[in-house]
């Protein structure tokens, strides 16, 4: 028949259309269904009816690796930045909206590992993240703060150091499972060195036949090896995210 | 610029190129690296060989490289056998910097015509004989041809990224702050910036008056129609001012799904003439990426197409890692099919809905349909980190493991919500009368003139010719699973609508095997990630089936940090050679759905 083909699509149409009461009905006794509780079912692989999101009174949850503008981090435990500017995120950077400036030690003159200043120029950035991914001290990393809009682009959004830094706990918060990687491959770094030193020290303390200048270097090493082994001790409670919640 | 390795090594004849040497004997020279060089008086003899004889009926790809330390250029071509399959064949041709010119090929393989015209307008390379070679990307009062490696942009800073102002330099500073903004343009000598408005509408304009077009609106040599005018084949339009009316649909018109124009000819509401003009969104993509790293290119490649990112990512991959030579581990193999199936289906649903906009069905088709790719995208963005720009692939496996739970999602989508959710859009709106009437038998395309034109992916499929990349030649692991070559034989609108819904069906099949056979556990990346990748010289041509059709980066590396030469054949873009051929004789509301049809993304056209 003619005209069947519209009249089968206009039923799809009217179904959409009565799911979307039902779907609300249904959630009438539960609090509504346009809550934070319900968004993963409103968008999950089972949803029906209304399928939109109220941004911005609601917001998607975003995922641990969804990445924006990238954030320093700072060691709260060490009370350092972690950067210590070997430069290789400005290097990787696609649209090379990295800048670094390193600092010497007025004294020695030598170079501090640690940034005077960093700019990220966030009218350039393309949030590919590849600065957090090549990064070997784990010092930044992709924020999950999206909200970004300002009145003026040229020097609101370039962002310094003072800018940039956020403290590990944030990190921590935002990213559990990759800040529980790191503090498993600070244990495991820990273990390492204070196997190595003691292997070190084993193997002095047997090839010193003379006891006089033995005890000196190897007293030395394990001390420094407790240090990392000091750092991994906030691995008792990883999973309990530190107080500074992201907004989300 | 770095000095070229002082011998790269030459190509060995082995099968057609051998049987092309026996042939042509001097005319013939090994390429270096792949391939055989042409003597340019031989080229168009020795083409049509390779189409007549050899059975190379595609020209696939047409580019050109700049080897300033020769100081030459070379033109390479990528020619396929569509019924045989296999790799393609290459073959180059040279010519001096100096008014470089090379024979046009664009009658052994029409498909030539845009890529001869890009390569005109970005290589200057003038290619003889070609009817209609003018500038197509940049616009007429362009200084200069960008990709010629001693062109420099306006805010030039250095050959190759990285750059040294950002680290050890340091001190943030703006490009336009180094260039004042009035002061970075300029102009050819004899170009009048002032008296351009009237010009470059005519430049367009005067092609209509005094092309030769065949039946399908493709213009031709003045040689090719004997006497000129009218004898059954050509058209000589030479009273543009009589009947005829010439109407600008874009660059602002929502049909065009971005800033595209086509200027039409209309004879009442009938086409007579269609040419598009593309061009707004370019930002050499190419010259950018001559300037990356080879890791930087990565995040580059999302932004072409930029509904179907993990393609992108998965073709220059491919490239890349030819050059390397590494494969990536199982698992990582798995996640890429998996990802590239899922773009598929992302971007035929979003195809599908948009061309039912283009039809008048304004948004709930589009909004039913997209429905399934929003889906899809908060499984790219837990993975990748971002749901459109997802720079997920690596030279050797993908950027990080699929977070916890990933999979049973993926598979609880691809196996209990997409077939059904399909078989609703299938059951929505295939049997429509409205879509029927208006899409059956609009935009016919033979398979014939889909080969001529060298036009690619479900166009070409629906034209009937069954030629896929993942059958043709397998890249990754599509050999080990079962799926239809989706073909459909009328070559009409509703036929690429229908299969794009086949192509879904197929993309789930596979899907549903990958996420079956794929392991647990594994590694995800061969050998050390770098930032800085070791390419050793070479040129490798690496292609993927995109969502939009066959989808290729051609790479040239020198053994430095940065490609030498890196360029994408990009299926949106030549696609677009056949929209003026299968428009002629259409309605002018119908050639808002053959572009539909034909699903460009404007990002991949201008790159």
């Amino acid at each position: 028949m003619y005209g069947s083909g519209l009249i089968k699509g206009m039923g799809v149409t009217f179904k959409h259309f009565v799911e979307s009461y039902v779907e609300d009905l249904r959630y009438v006794f539960k609090g509504g269904r346009y809550n934070d509780k319900y968004i993963a079912v409103r968008q999950g692989p089972k949803a029906k009816g209304i399928f939109t999101v109220q941004y911005p009174e609601e917001k998607l949850p975003v995922p641990e690796n969804f990445r924006y503008i990238p954030f320093l981090v700072f060691d709260t435990q060490k009370n350092e930045d972690k950067c210590t500017s070997c430069g290789i995120c400005a290097k990787v950077c696609p649209p090379q909206c990295i800048w670094i400036v390193r600092t010497n030690d007025p004294k020695t003159n030598r170079p501090v590992p640690q940034p005077a200043d960093f700019h990220i120029d966030a009218t350039i950035c393309m949030s590919c993240g590849l600065c957090a991914e090549f990064c070997p001290f784990d010092a930044i990393k992709m924020d999950h703060d999206y909200e970004l809009s300002s009145f003026e682009r040229f020097n609101t959004l370039v962002f310094g150091k003072e800018r940039l830094t956020k403290p590990d706990t944030y990190h921590a918060a935002i990213h559990p499972a990759d800040w529980a990687r790191e503090l498993q491959e600070q244990e495991e770094a820990a273990k390492k060195e204070a196997e190595k030193a003691a292997a070190a020290a084993a193997k002095k303390a047997a090839a010193a036949a003379k006891p006089a200048e033995a005890p000196k270097p190897p007293s030395a090493k394990p001390a420094e090896a407790a240090k990392p082994a000091e750092v991994a001790q906030p691995e008792a409670n990883p999973a309990e995210p530190p107080p500074a919640q992201p907004a989300s | 610029m770095a000095a070229k390795a002082a011998a790269a090594p030459v190509a060995e004849l082995t099968g057609p190129l051998a049987t092309l040497k026996e042939k042509f004997g001097d005319a013939i020279k090994p390429g270096d690296y792949e391939g055989v060089v042409i003597a340019n008086d031989k080229l168009i003899e020795v083409a049509t060989t390779i189409r007549d004889e050899l059975g190379y009926d595609y020209l696939t790809n047409l580019t050109g490289v700049d080897y300033i330390a020769q100081n030459e250029m070379e033109v390479v071509y990528h020619v396929l056998n569509t019924r045989a399959g296999g790799a393609p064949l290459v073959f180059k041709a040279r010519t001096p910097r100096d008014n470089a010119a090379v024979p046009s090929l664009i009658t052994v393989w029409p498909g030539a015509d845009f890529q001869e015209r890009e390569v005109w307008d970005l290589m200057g390379i003038k290619f003889e004989g070609h009817p209609n070679l003018k500038r197509i990307l940049m616009w007429e009062g362009f200084n200069g041809h960008p990709l010629r490696k001693d062109w420099k942009e306006a805010y030039y800073e250095q050959d190759t990224k990285p750059f040294d102002s950002r680290w050890p330099g340091g001190h943030h500073r703006r490009a336009e702050d180094r260039v004042a903004y009035a002061d970075n343009v300029t102009y050819p000598e004899d170009f009048d910036p002032a008296a351009y408005t009237a010009t470059a509408d005519a430049a367009v304009y005067e092609n209509f008056k005094n092309a030769y077009v065949d039946e399908h609106g493709q213009f031709l040599p003045k040689e090719a129609i004997e006497g000129g005018n009218g004898n059954g084949n050509g058209k000589f339009h030479e009273h543009l001012e009589t009947d005829e009316l010439v109407v600008n649909l874009g660059p602002q018109h929502p049909s065009t799904h971005g800033v595209f124009r086509m200027v039409v000819t209309l004879d009442g509401e009938k086409i007579t003439h269609l040419e598009p003009v593309m061009g707004y969104l370019h930002r050499n993509h190419e010259k950018i990426g001559e300037r990356n790293t080879y890791i930087q290119n990565m995040p580059f490649t999302d932004r072409l197409d930029y509904l179907s990112s993990m393609s992108n990512n998965f073709g220059y991959a491919l490239a890349v890692e030819k050059l390397m030579k590494v494969t990536p581990p199982e698992r990582a193999e798995y996640i890429r099919i998996i990802m590239a199936e899922l773009t598929r289906i992302c971007n035929h649903v979003w195809a599908i809905g948009f061309l039912l906009n283009d039809l008048g069905a304004f948004f709930t088709p589009a909004l039913y349909a997209i429905e399934e790719r929003e889906l899809i995208l908060d499984l790219f963005e837990a993975a990748s980190g971002s749901r459109m720009m997802c720079n997920y692939f690596r030279f050797g496996g993908v950027a990080r493991d699929l977070p916890a739970g990933w999979l049973e999602k993926c598979r609880d989508l691809v196996f209990n919500r997409l077939p059904k959710k399909i078989d609703e859009l299938d059951y929505f709106l295939s049997e429509n009368e409205i879509i029927r009437a208006r899409c059956e038998g609009a935009g016919v395309l033979t398979g014939d003139e889909a080969v001529k034109y060298s036009v690619a992916g479900p166009v070409l499929r629906a034209s009937g010719v069954a030629y896929d990349v993942r059958r043709a030649e397998p890249y990754s692991i599509y050999d080990r699973f079962e799926f239809d070559v989706a073909v459909r034989n009328h070559g009409d609108v509703y036929d690429r609508y229908l299969i794009r819904l086949d192509e879904i069906r197929q993309s789930i099949r596979i899907l549903q095997q990958a996420l079956k056979q794929i392991p647990e556990t594994g590694e995800i990346q061969a050998g050390k990630k770098q930032y800085s990748a070791r390419v050793p010289a070479g040129q490798a041509y690496g292609r993927v089936e995109g969502p939009k059709g066959e989808l290729g980066f051609y790479v040239v590396s020198d053994g430095t940090a940065n490609p030498y030469r890196y360029h994408i054949r990009a299926p949106s873009f030549i696609n677009l050679t056949a929209l003026g051929p299968m428009s002629v004789n259409q309605k002018i509301a119908d050639a808002v759905i053959i572009l539909g049809s034909i699903d460009i993304v404007l990002g991949e056209t201008d790159r």
